[in-house]
């Protein structure tokens, strides 16, 4: 037995082990913040090896303690399960490295170690939501990660930190407690938690009313974790008041685990074999995507506050991933998965160059960086070309998303064509909120009172991670053929599911 | 050196060159002396494919497959041969204009001036050589972006506003309509090639067909139809050589050229004849002619007056596209390279005007010709080609597209036609005649008196036999163009045809 053999359930321990240590060690220097980024890039240097041997040989499988499957628990790591680590360790270490100097700057040092070891926990939990194929073991690691990031956002530098974390609690445990309701009443009329030996024996008891509510609590559990629009509420003021270097993890894949998990009871438990359910899904979440994506882009539009701006940009983003998810079609999963992979590297990328500008000017309110261009040109170069990804225009990886998402609402026909409008509109928005920046930055003199005009770029590693992810966005723009595999075999392996 | 390298270089150079002009930013001589080299080679690169495209090859490159199908790509036909010819070819002749200009009107942030001028002149090559829709629609937004910074170049309010709204056109346009209408014809046809004779006739109904037309013709902002025009005369805040080269050159050429490829190779001439909307945009394109022409009779300044003239150009050619037969199209491909020589004339000489004497209000003019003879004459000779009077090279594009209109059986248009030559001579016409007949107002010559003791840097050749005219750098140049819409007169059957292998394929 080798160790690669051991791959699948590692990445998921690994930092789960390092967190008590970490807590333990209580050291005040930079050794916490070195510890946890060397674990958070060994998860990601696990997670890519574990994609590379997906895209070689299929779907890993793994059982825990040699307890054969539907008894023990087992973890899947398909294409989009491999995707997601990837996604996960990746943000993690992107916002450890980038992030480290705001951390000194916004969390006192005291409670530096803790705050790591936190960090470490939801990643553990947000990494094993990915990896797992038990429906309760979901459960599990979602409330390790959601308690581990309810500390993390309450250790922002405002006191609003505090009610920001509350609300976020409240919605996070009325998600989970539903999405736990669900799971019980699926557990009781299939007697397994397996989600793959659910699906087969989901068929027996498809259409009863115990299963619809099921279903019913189980995609309004997620939907609130997912921050969809209407139950959005909680998200731009978690991303606003949490330290930055969190907002920038959370920002690039905490919600997308909850889609994660969505997308996956959809289409290997409900879309199968619940009869009526692609016309429910549609029918419920379509409006909801509609309503998110517009609200959140109108609303961004007249944020004054960039971080609180990016979360309801994220709002309108997400929307476009359901909105994937409900078309019920492998066009519509492929389209939603490969905005996972995107939409990640933009609003990493944008929320890493957010933490650039608060570092050197102490706020990330557009009234105070007036002319912030001329002080930080790459800094604020790499939000505007982050900030061209987010409105999809060709050649980045946004394109890549709104092209595929919109071939895939085209085949809906009539709707399709509306849908499109209505997506285009959005981007036309997205257009105005980045198009905003760009006046303040480059075309606003400074207010008075300010000190001059001497160039102080953000530091060093900050802007290599920044100029890392806009590369990246241009690259996966120009040869998107890592997300597009991944997604279309995973679509495949799906729709083969459904059929 | 191959046909595909060629292209690749001539698309390189400008790109490479726009990064050497911002390093060599500090010594300006150096700067402007690589800049009017690159813009030379580039226009040798761009002349050296023409002999095979001439010979009815389509040299092509394949950069890469963005998504499965759908590549970045190049390949040269006529027309694109044609627009690519103009846009490197003035191209030399406002970089020696530009940096005339901007010395002489002493304008801030050179360096990066010319370096997005660069950029902007790769993007309308791109545009020119793009082998899909989806090349030429990078290129097209490459282009609406990189002309942004010149547009708001004089920083002020009056300057950030017309470029917003320069900006918010164009992208909302090709975003909102446009890009839409690729989506649609990719999902129908599964492919956006440019192929002769369209690639929709077989997979398209009429009614979506129709629908498409709409939205492509008023995606392409860059034509300027009306109700999407105001774009046209918000970018006239911005410093004359852009004015030139892109608002009679790039830019605006850049969006009728993709009005004529689209008609021609999206849709095909057949099949846009048996579309109920060709008639509808014919209409609206009719109306965009007439409007912005007594628009233009009703503007002072001179360059307002000059870019509403450019919104009523554009018009002839849309509509050349949308008679769809062969002597109209020709008569559109005509029409961008002559109007793009008589206009960047008119541009030109309105610049020396503003550097040489401070004017702007066509109400100053009188006189003028007197100071500055050759300007003034090389103006006449380019508004005698818009208006379309022989001898000149504008003539040849207004009698094809007469000719067009005479083809497809829509007297109407005749008369728009000739109704818009009218209005054409009433509005270019003025300045010319209170140039050379009037005599100069009184405080204008007392002032010169004055300033004769002062610095004359700025007034160039010739002060001393009583002429004011700009510096040389700027004479020259429009010397050149106007003498260019003489010769076009003589010389245009090579132009014409090349257009015409379009439909014949071989020259």
């Amino acid at each position: 037995m080798t160790l690669s053999e051991q791959f699948p359930i590692l990445v998921v321990i690994l930092p789960m082990f390092v967190a008590p240590l970490l807590a333990m060690l209580a050291s005040r220097g930079q050794l916490p913040w070195l510890i946890a980024t060397a674990t958070s890039a060994l998860t990601f240097a696990i997670a890519i090896t574990l994609t590379a041997e997906v895209l070689q040989s299929g779907t890993i499988e793994y059982i825990l303690g040699d307890w054969p499957v539907p008894f023990g628990i087992g973890l899947t790591i398909g294409p989009l399960s491999a995707m997601m680590l990837m996604i996960i360790s990746g943000a993690s270490t992107v916002a450890l490295v980038a992030g480290r100097e705001s951390m000194n700057a916004e969390v006192g040092s005291v409670h530096q170690s803790l705050l790591y070891s936190c960090w470490l926990l939801a990643l553990t939990g947000l990494l094993g939501i990915a990896a797992t194929g038990d429906a309760f073991n979901i459960f599990v690691f979602m409330e390790i990660s959601s308690l581990a990031s309810y500390v993390m956002v309450a250790n922002g530098p405002n006191r609003q930190a505090l009610t920001a974390s509350f609300k976020y609690l409240v919605t996070g445990t009325l998600g989970a407690t539903f999405y736990l309701v669900g799971v019980g009443y699926l557990y009781m009329m299939t007697g397994t938690l397996n989600i793959a030996d659910m699906a087969q024996r989901l068929g027996e008891v498809s259409d009863t009313l115990p299963i619809f509510i099921a279903a019913g609590f189980v995609m309004l559990g997620l939907a609130l974790k997912a921050a969809l629009f209407p139950m959005h509420a909680w998200m731009p003021n978690a991303y606003q008041f949490a330290p930055t270097p969190v907002a920038i993890f959370f920002a690039a894949c905490s919600t997308k685990v909850a889609l994660f998990v969505m997308l996956r009871f959809e289409y290997v438990l409900f879309l199968p074999n619940l009869g009526q359910q692609a016309t429910f899904l549609s029918s419920l979440l379509i409006p909801l995507c509609v309503g998110g994506f517009l609200v959140g882009s109108a609303v961004a539009i007249f944020e004054r506050d960039l971080k609180r701006m990016l979360g309801y940009s994220s709002v309108a983003q997400l929307a476009y991933i359901v909105l994937g998810i409900s078309l019920a079609s492998g066009a519509g999963v492929t389209a939603a998965m490969i905005h996972f992979f995107n939409h990640a590297l933009i609003k990493a990328a944008l929320f890493v160059a957010v933490a650039g500008m608060i570092i050197r000017f102490g706020s990330s309110s557009l009234d105070q960086l007036a002319g912030v261009g001329k002080r930080m040109p790459l800094t604020v170069l790499g939000f505007v070309l982050a900030g061209v990804s987010l409105i999809g225009v060709p050649l980045t990886a946004g394109f890549i998303s709104k092209w595929y998402l919109i071939q895939a609402v085209l085949n809906e026909g009539g709707l399709g064509i509306v849908l499109t409008a209505l997506i285009l509109v959005s981007s036309l928005m997205a257009v105005v909120y980045i198009w905003k920046v760009v006046e303040v930055a480059y075309f606003k003199e400074p207010a008075d009172g300010q000190e001059g005009t001497a160039r102080q770029e953000a530091p060093l590693p900050l802007l290599v991670v920044l100029w890392v992810l806009v590369a990246a966005n241009f690259w996966f723009g120009i040869d998107p053929s890592l997300p597009i595999g991944l997604a279309t075999q995973e679509a495949s392996s799906l729709m083969g599911g459904m059929q | 050196m191959s046909d595909s390298t060629l292209i690749l270089l001539a698309l390189a150079l400008p790109l490479v060159f726009s990064g050497v002009i911002a390093i060599t930013g500090a010594n300006r001589n150096l700067r402007d002396s690589l800049m009017v080299a690159s813009a030379v080679v580039l226009f040798m690169t761009v002349v050296s494919i023409l002999p095979s495209v001439a010979a009815g090859a389509r040299p092509s490159v394949e950069l890469f497959d963005i998504i499965p199908g759908l590549a970045l790509g190049f390949e040269i036909e006529p027309l694109g041969m044609i627009f690519a010819l103009v846009a490197s070819g003035l191209w030399v002749l406002t970089s020696l204009y530009g940096i005339g200009y901007m010395r002489g009107a002493h304008e801030k942030h050179q360096t990066r001036f010319f370096a997005c001028f660069s950029i902007a002149i790769f993007a309308a090559l791109g545009v020119a050589f793009a082998e899909n829709m989806f090349t030429l629609f990078i290129f097209y937004e490459v282009l609406s972006l990189s002309t942004y910074p010149l547009v708001a170049h004089k920083g002020t309010e009056e300057a950030k506003r017309g470029a917003r709204i320069y900006l918010g056109l164009l992208l909302g346009t090709s975003i909102g309509l446009m890009l839409p209408a690729m989506l649609v014809t990719w999902w129908l046809t599964g492919t956006l090639s440019f192929q002769p004779g369209g690639i929709l006739q077989d997979n398209v109904s009429r009614g979506v067909g129709a629908v498409l037309l709409i939205l492509y013709m008023f995606g392409i902002g860059k034509a300027a139809l009306m109700p999407f025009h105001r774009w046209l005369p918000s970018a006239m805040v911005a410093p004359t050589p852009v004015s030139a080269l892109l608002h009679a050159v790039a830019v605006v050429k850049a969006g009728v050229f993709t009005v004529l490829k689209v008609s021609v190779y999206l849709f095909g001439l057949d099949y846009l004849q048996s579309l109920w909307s060709a008639d509808f945009v014919m209409w609206v394109a009719a109306f965009t002619l007439l409007s912005a022409s007594i628009v233009a009779l009703q503007k002072t300044n001179l360059k307002a007056r000059l870019a509403y003239s450019t919104v009523s150009q554009l018009s002839y050619i849309v509509l050349g596209a949308m008679l769809a037969n062969q002597l109209s199209i020709t008569g559109g491909g005509l029409h961008i390279v002559m109007h793009a020589f008589g206009k960047i004339t008119l541009f030109f000489c309105a610049g020396a005007i503003y550097v040489a004497a401070h004017k702007t209000e066509i109400s100053q003019m009188d006189g003028l010709g007197r100071k500055m003879p050759i300007t003034m004459f090389a103006f006449l000779l380019g508004a005698l080609s818009v208006i379309g009077a022989p001898p000149l090279g504008g003539f040849w594009s207004k009698w094809h597209l007469m000719l067009g209109a005479v083809d497809a059986q829509q007297q109407i248009m005749i008369a728009v036609f000739l109704i818009s030559t009218l209005l054409n001579i009433a509005y270019l016409l003025p300045p010319v005649v209170r140039a050379f007949l009037l005599a100069p107002p009184k405080e204008d010559e007392e002032k010169e008196e004055e300033d004769g003791h002062g610095d004359h840097e700025s007034h160039g050749v010739g002060h001393r036999f009583g002429l004011a005219e700009a510096p040389l750098l700027c004479l020259i140049p429009l010397s050149l163009t106007a003498i260019g819409t003489l010769l076009l007169f003589f010389f245009v059957d090579p132009i014409l045809g090349l257009i015409q292998s379009i439909f014949t394929g071989v020259m």
